[in-house]
């Protein structure tokens, strides 16, 4: 009953609430007052149904946590669907072979000569794929928040469209040039901010995003402004002649590709002796440097290969759109990533990708949604940080493991 | 050296300023006390524009003129700032008091993105104009060239804002319980403080100076639009790290050195590139005085 009444309080709150925002709305050219008050009742019953779901939530969740709480000795977590699928090799290797069998397919599957919509699309996912697992490094790894992820990015893409249109480099060449320029960006701006932790940080990394894009608007001589560069060249394969769907299917297998090499060194470095210093970093800073880590060298390494993939994703992307302009390049596309990352579990591989493909095909496709589409970013991120901080899929972490009983039974005996 | 363009551009920089101080201030004052970045601020900061656009809108649509307006317009967008900043504390915030650093940031991230396009979709993405609420002062006399009539009101409004403020933090028993709360959060709450409610109130007070400035710059500027919050809340949250974050004092001469160097930068040297400006100060003051101008540096201990 007092969940009834407080849910009702909380309606007419919100009510009272959004009752200019929602209901009012003055039109200054036809100089008419428009009252909306439908959407009055609807709030209503939404915040009504929402409080009623979050109380229970809430409760649920400190009943579950009284709970983890009272038992001296808990029972292990029971493995998730993603730990048990990593756990066994022989069902992780088909299910990682049938991934590939259809990731490889795919484009030849759903596209005709005329009609390649679906292979572009996919593309587009998968080059903001690459850039979540970039910034995976950076912030899922390292724990450095970067706010300004997109302009290594932006980089990389204006790297390309310059060589390409100014000196005729050829797209392979470019490639590698992006991801370095990207990398180069990455630790000239890393060096300042070394010494800033946490908040400072993400705002300095805002900062610096936004003067980039700043920059390419306002240099019109060099980077073309806010109309920004057309007409740049598609991948050629060999020199041969290819039609729009060809080049289409044939961008999709490069960033493919570089999704997997992506996964690959992520992987690799995940265990390796840079990526342990990187997650020591970001649990404690000053813990990690008292073992020994070279602070500098560490949170510079995480900037510049976070940087790097994002300046090879802007190569292709400038490839695979023919076109750059400084508006693909604002907060909202970094904050996008950064909901990626977040959303897909920061650290987890697996979890960033379904992340960054949910988030970018399912406004592709249910169109009546896109137009929320940074409405439910937003409330997600709150929600995902407030109810599942962890992200979709947890990040595993190899743990040594020892019995707790044991160990206190074994000081007992002493 | 031409002192009347000098001046004119130090007026315009002190008034920009003034406003920045303002919205800086509700950072300052969050972050001293729970150590967030309160993304969503410059929101609030939108939404008290709106708010007041709306209320101004339809009394002048449905007759009424004067000078009532902008009191009343003002005051109702300071009302509804309070309640959106008390409701973004205790939905977003609130929940997430004791997780990890990061968890807090991301979520104002969140509520930030979800202020500004709810805003968008329920109102308009495009531009408005906002009505001319100050009337023409006849008693400035020549002092226009240098300052309009709504450049006085924002200097007087945020000068009694600030006297107040201070005194609310000074000599108030709320006051009290915020500079408690700020010094060590656990003790005052064994000393008797509700740290809950002090936190509310910090979000409230802070909502009502962001709401006050949003308000006081869209009758300057003339238009108002769903995104301004962001590079509003971008520069003011530069002006609260410029004086020294958690520092009231600082705040408050962060957001007019602020103001008079974009100002300068865009008097003197380009227009296109103001923000570059704010953002390049933000990070060499970072780099050089990383506690901020009047802050003091805290050495951390493990």
């Amino acid at each position: 009953m007092s969940h009834l009444k407080r849910s009702l309080g909380i309606g007419l709150w919100f009510m009272f609430l959004t009752l200019p925002l929602m209901v009012v709305r003055v039109n200054t050219v036809s100089r008419e007052v428009e009252w909306r008050w439908s959407n009055l009742v609807w709030v209503g019953i939404c915040a009504f149904a929402i409080a009623w779901f979050w109380q229970f939530s809430i409760e649920r969740r400190a009943a579950q946590r009284a709970k983890v709480a009272a038992e001296p000795h808990p029972e292990k977590d029971r493995p998730s669907l993603a730990q048990r699928l990593a756990d066994d090799p022989v069902l992780s290797r088909r299910v990682l072979l049938a991934a590939a069998l259809i990731a490889l397919i795919f484009p030849w599957a759903v596209s005709t000569t005329q009609n390649f919509y679906h292979v572009n699309v996919m593309v587009s996912a998968l080059i903001f794929v690459v850039l979540g697992l970039g910034l995976n490094i950076t912030v899922g790894l390292a724990g450095l928040l970067d706010l300004g992820y997109i302009a290594f990015f932006a980089v990389g893409a204006y790297t390309y469209a310059l060589l390409a249109k100014g000196f005729g480099l050829g797209f392979w060449m470019c490639l590698p040039l992006g991801g370095v320029m990207g990398m180069l960006f990455g630790v000239v701006l890393g060096f300042p901010i070394l010494r800033l932790r946490g908040d400072y940080l993400a705002i300095v990394t805002l900062g610096f995003g936004s003067i980039t894009k700043i920059v390419l608007e306002n240099w019109d001589t060099v980077f073309g402004g806010a109309a920004g560069i057309a007409g740049i060249p598609r991948p050629d394969f060999f020199g041969l002649p290819l039609d729009g769907r060809e080049k289409s299917i044939y961008t999709y297998y490069i960033v493919l590709a570089l999704v997997a090499v992506t996964i690959f060194v992520t992987n690799r470095l995940k265990n390796s002796r840079v990526g342990r210093a990187w997650m020591a970093l970001r649990e404690d800073e000053i813990a990690c440097v008292a073992m020994g880590v070279d602070m500098a060298r560490t949170k510079l390494s995480a900037y510049a290969l976070g940087a790097f993939w994002a300046g090879l994703a802007g190569v292709i992307f400038a490839a695979h759109n023919n076109f750059i302009n400084p508006d693909s390049f604002t907060f909202m596309d970094s904050a996008m990533v950064l909901a990626m990352v977040v959303l897909g579990g920061m650290g987890s591989i697996l979890g960033v990708i379904i992340a960054s493909l949910a988030l970018k095909l399912l406004p592709e496709y249910l169109r009546a949604f896109a137009e929320y589409r940074m409405l439910v970013f937003g409330a997600v991120m709150v929600l995902m940080m407030i109810f599942r901080p962890q992200g979709l899929i947890n990040n595993m972490r190899r743990k040594y493991e020892y019995d707790t009983a044991d160990v206190e039974s074994n000081d007992g005996g002493k | 050296m031409d002192f009347q363009y000098l001046f004119e551009l130090l007026c315009g920089g002190v008034v920009k300023g003034s406003i920045y101080a303002l919205i800086a201030l509700g950072y300052t004052m969050v972050y001293g006390i729970i150590q967030l970045i309160n993304f969503a601020h410059g929101e609030i900061y939108m939404i008290g524009a709106f708010v007041a656009f709306i209320v101004a809108g339809v009394l002048t649509l449905t007759g009424y003129s004067g000078l009532g307006i902008l009191p009343l317009a003002a005051l109702i967008a300071v009302i509804y700032a309070a309640a959106y900043g008390y409701t973004l504390e205790k939905i977003a915030y609130r929940p997430l008091r004791n997780a990890p650093r990061l968890s807090p940031l991301i979520s104002a991230i969140g509520a930030s993105i979800f202020l500004m396009n709810y805003v968008q979709l329920v109102q308009t993405p495009d531009f408005l104009p906002f009505p001319e609420l100050v009337p023409d002062f006849e008693f400035l006399g020549d002092l226009t060239q240098f300052m309009s009539s709504v450049d006085v009101v924002i200097l007087a409004v945020t000068t009694v804002t600030m006297i107040a403020l201070t005194v609310l933090i000074k000599y108030t028993r709320i006051g009290k319980a915020m500079r408690a709360t700020q010094q060590d959060m656990v003790m005052a709450r064994l000393v008797g403080v509700n740290v809950d409610r002090v936190i509310s109130a910090t979000f409230i007070i802070g909502s009502v100076l962001a709401a006050i400035g949003g308000v006081l710059i869209a009758s300057r500027t003339g238009q108002i639009n769903s995104a301004i919050g962001f590079m509003a809340g971008i520069k003011a949250f530069t002006a609260a790290v410029l004086g020294g974050i958690g520092n009231i004092p600082g705040a408050v001469l962060g957001g007019l050195v602020l103001g008079v160097a974009e100002t300068f930068g865009a008097g003197y040297i380009s227009s296109a590139y103001e923000d570059v400006f704010a953002f390049g100060l933000l990070v060499l003051i970072l780099i050089l005085r990383p506690a901020g101008l009047l802050g003091k540096a805290v050495k951390q201990k493990v």
